[in-house]
């Protein structure tokens, strides 16, 4: 990996998070939308809110954000605070940070995410990897056609049948919720079978869709990787089925999947926000749909910025480390 | 498959079935058709499966008052099957609800007939256009290359990996003034270029090197002239099974708008059905009849453009076609 290719990498990074945060302050203002104002013209129409709550949050809010300066200062300001992850106070939560609020609900998310994704690329590969493989039992080929049927529908629908069929009808799970409501969270075993087993669902409706996605790349991997050279004089010294499949195959076939999946990455996560929607499950999902019910702008930008940061930190992440999984590829220039 | 280049390596019975010449002319203008089913059943079970679901929507909402997909004009969560009785400006009307009805008096066999179309609009709209974007800018990317090939290929590289949907909620938070369908389409179509200007963009670069549009360039054909008479019809496998997968991204990030209430208000698109089933917690509550006739009218949506993208894989990429 060259040092050129690590800075242009890094500055991509950073140029995808600075547009990011330069899109959450530049669009209330063409919109001229003031945040703030309508928020309390919303709650002052329910009448929800006492006048003097009102006059000290304004008044913060635009000490906070000094509204009054020239608009370079403000957004020198705002990416400043941007870039410490401080995003003000939650307009619904008042007077909590919308960095605590977000953080309470970051690890449902982060949790479900990854092990739905660790389990429907596992999957997704054996089974992309047994159906293009000649030896392999003809059920793969028999399932493959419907789970990638099932690859075109998006999670959350999945995730809807799956309630009515197995929370619903058979309560083989409970309805909705990350955790049993009643208990608080702690750090005991009770509290993790309850919280795995309001998660099975959610999990389940993103790894059913996502196995198609996963198995198609894979598929088209193995196919190639029977072509190669190697794979023949592999075979024809003699070593065994398995070996051939497993080591020569699988793990060549592998490694590209990487790449695909990090490309997948923002799709799963907008996904799994819609199937948190679906369940009520405590994650960021739950937690914007909240946000745009109760105009909390600031929570809101706040969530949207965490959530592309994270993927193109976790993007980057992946494309860094992929030339040391994968030995085959180099960022050196072609020469 | 007039335009296709006879094989020598190996033999397409496709190839073969479509180019037989046989029988007299007007034999062959009726079966040929019956032939091209043959030979791509999963694009023709796709193309007449969407065409299915628009003609349901399209036509079947002739045959229902539009009334009845309003909220509050009929009695709230009635079972399916029965005749309904409702008033609409002091005139008494009856229908035949076959779906019943949802929480809020909305018939949801009426919704459904309504909304798919709609839905299918937003994404077909969304799609052309970002499809047009996308493969404009592939073409000058790719033909002339250069500074601006790399700000288009940087910038399209940069959004791919960018949750659409976040930005589309700022957008339409922010924008808060409700959105027609129309509106949200226009919204949409700005962020499904990307894909097809990489394709098209693809192509184009291996296409430029091609002797066929050497030859043309040489004798003396302008640009447009190569790129509408000698690269274009050559895409046209990639531009359909790009199409097909932009229309289904599109439809994607409208439900998923609709689903989080962002969508065009007081309109029954399928996915402000799910919105509301779910704000009424429809599902946890056994109402299969609000949840299922949508979920599964954009099942089948998906499933048909689906299909038409992997029928279209064999003609946009030939290699595929000795696999397996």
């Amino acid at each position: 990996m060259t040092a050129e290719y690590l800075l242009r990498r890094i500055g991509v990074f950073f140029l995808v998070i600075w547009g990011a945060a330069t899109f959450n302050f530049v669009l209330p203002r063409i919109a001229d939308v003031n945040p703030i104002e309508e928020r309390m013209s919303q709650l002052a129409s329910r009448g929800a809110v006492s006048s003097g709550n009102t006059e000290a949050m304004i008044k913060n809010f635009e000490k906070r954000f000094g509204l009054d300066q020239p608009l370079y200062e403000q957004y020198l300001r705002y990416l400043w605070n941007f870039a410490r992850f401080d995003f003000g106070f939650s307009i619904a939560y008042f007077p909590t940070q919308v960095r605590s609020v977000i953080a309470q609900a970051l690890p449902w998310t982060l949790v479900l995410v990854t092990i739905s994704s660790l389990i429907y690329m596992v999957l997704g590969m054996a089974l992309g990897a047994l159906v293009a493989w000649p030896g392999a039992s003809r059920l793969f080929k028999v399932l493959f056609p419907p789970i990638m049927a099932l690859s075109s529908i998006p999670y959350y629908l999945v995730g809807i049948a799956l309630v009515h069929f197995f929370a619903f009808q058979l309560e083989w799970f409970p309805l909705g919720g990350g955790y049993t409501v009643g208990t608080s969270p702690g750090w005991d075993t009770e509290f993790y079978l309850d919280a795995t087993k309001h998660a099975i669902l959610p999990a389940l409706s993103i790894i059913l869709v996502s196995i198609g996605f996963s198995a198609i790349g894979m598929r088209g991997m193995m196919v190639t990787t029977q072509g190669e050279d190697y794979m023949l004089l592999a075979e024809a010294k003699g070593a065994r089925s398995w070996r051939l499949f497993a080591w020569y195959g699988v793990r060549n076939a592998m490694l590209p999947q990487i790449t695909s999946f990090a490309l997948a990455l923002g799709h799963v996560v907008s996904g799994v926000i819609l199937v948190e929607v679906v369940f009520g499950y405590p994650g960021i999902g739950s937690m914007l749909l909240q946000a745009i019910r109760n105009f909390d702008y600031t929570l809101l930008y706040g969530i949207v910025y965490l959530v592309i940061l994270s993927i193109a930190l976790a993007t980057l992440i992946l494309d860094l480390i992929y030339p040391r999984l994968d030995p085959r590829i180099t960022y050196a220039p072609r020469s | 498959m007039t335009t296709a280049q006879p094989d020598t390596q190996g033999t397409m019975p496709l190839d073969t079935t479509l180019e037989r010449q046989e029988g007299s002319a007007l034999a062959r203008a009726v079966l040929t058709p019956f032939r091209w089913m043959r030979a791509y059943p999963t694009l023709w079970a796709g193309l007449i499966l969407l065409t299915f679901m628009i003609l349901f929507g399209v036509v079947g909402s002739r045959f229902v008052d539009p009334e009845l997909a309003r909220a509050g004009t009929v009695d709230i969560d009635l079972d399916p099957w029965q005749t309904v009785e409702y008033r609409v400006k002091g005139e008494e009307r009856s229908a035949f609800s076959v779906l019943g009805t949802d929480s809020q008096g909305r018939d949801v066999w009426a919704v459904t007939l309504l909304g798919t179309p709609l839905t299918i609009y937003v994404g077909f709209l969304a799609a052309l256009i970002g499809m047009s974007i996308g493969t404009v800018l592939g073409f000058i990317g790719g033909f002339y290359g250069g500074i601006i090939d790399n700000i288009f290929k940087s910038f399209a590289d940069m959004l791919i990996t960018v949750p659409v949907l976040m930005i589309l909620v700022v957008v339409a938070v922010t924008l808060k003034s409700s959105i027609d369908v129309t509106q949200q389409a226009l919204i949409i179509a700005a962020f499904v270029w990307m894909w097809p200007l990489r394709t098209i963009r693809s192509q184009v670069l291996t296409m430029r090197e091609r002797a066929y549009v050497s030859v043309a360039q040489i004798s003396g054909a302008n640009t447009l002239e190569v790129i509408f008479l000698e690269m274009l019809p050559n895409l046209l496998p990639f531009l359909a099974a790009s199409l097909a997968t932009a229309v289904a991204t599109a439809m994607l990030t409208t439900i998923g708008m609709d689903a989080l209430g962002l969508g065009p208000q007081n309109q029954p698109t399928l996915g402000n059905t799910i919105y509301w089933a779910l704000f009424y917690s429809a599902p946890f509550r056994g109402i299969w009849w609000w949840w299922a006739p949508p979920v599964l009218a954009l099942a089948l949506v998906f499933g048909s453009l689906y299909l038409i993208t992997a029928g279209l894989d064999p003609l946009a990429n030939p290699r595929l076609r000795r696999q397996v």
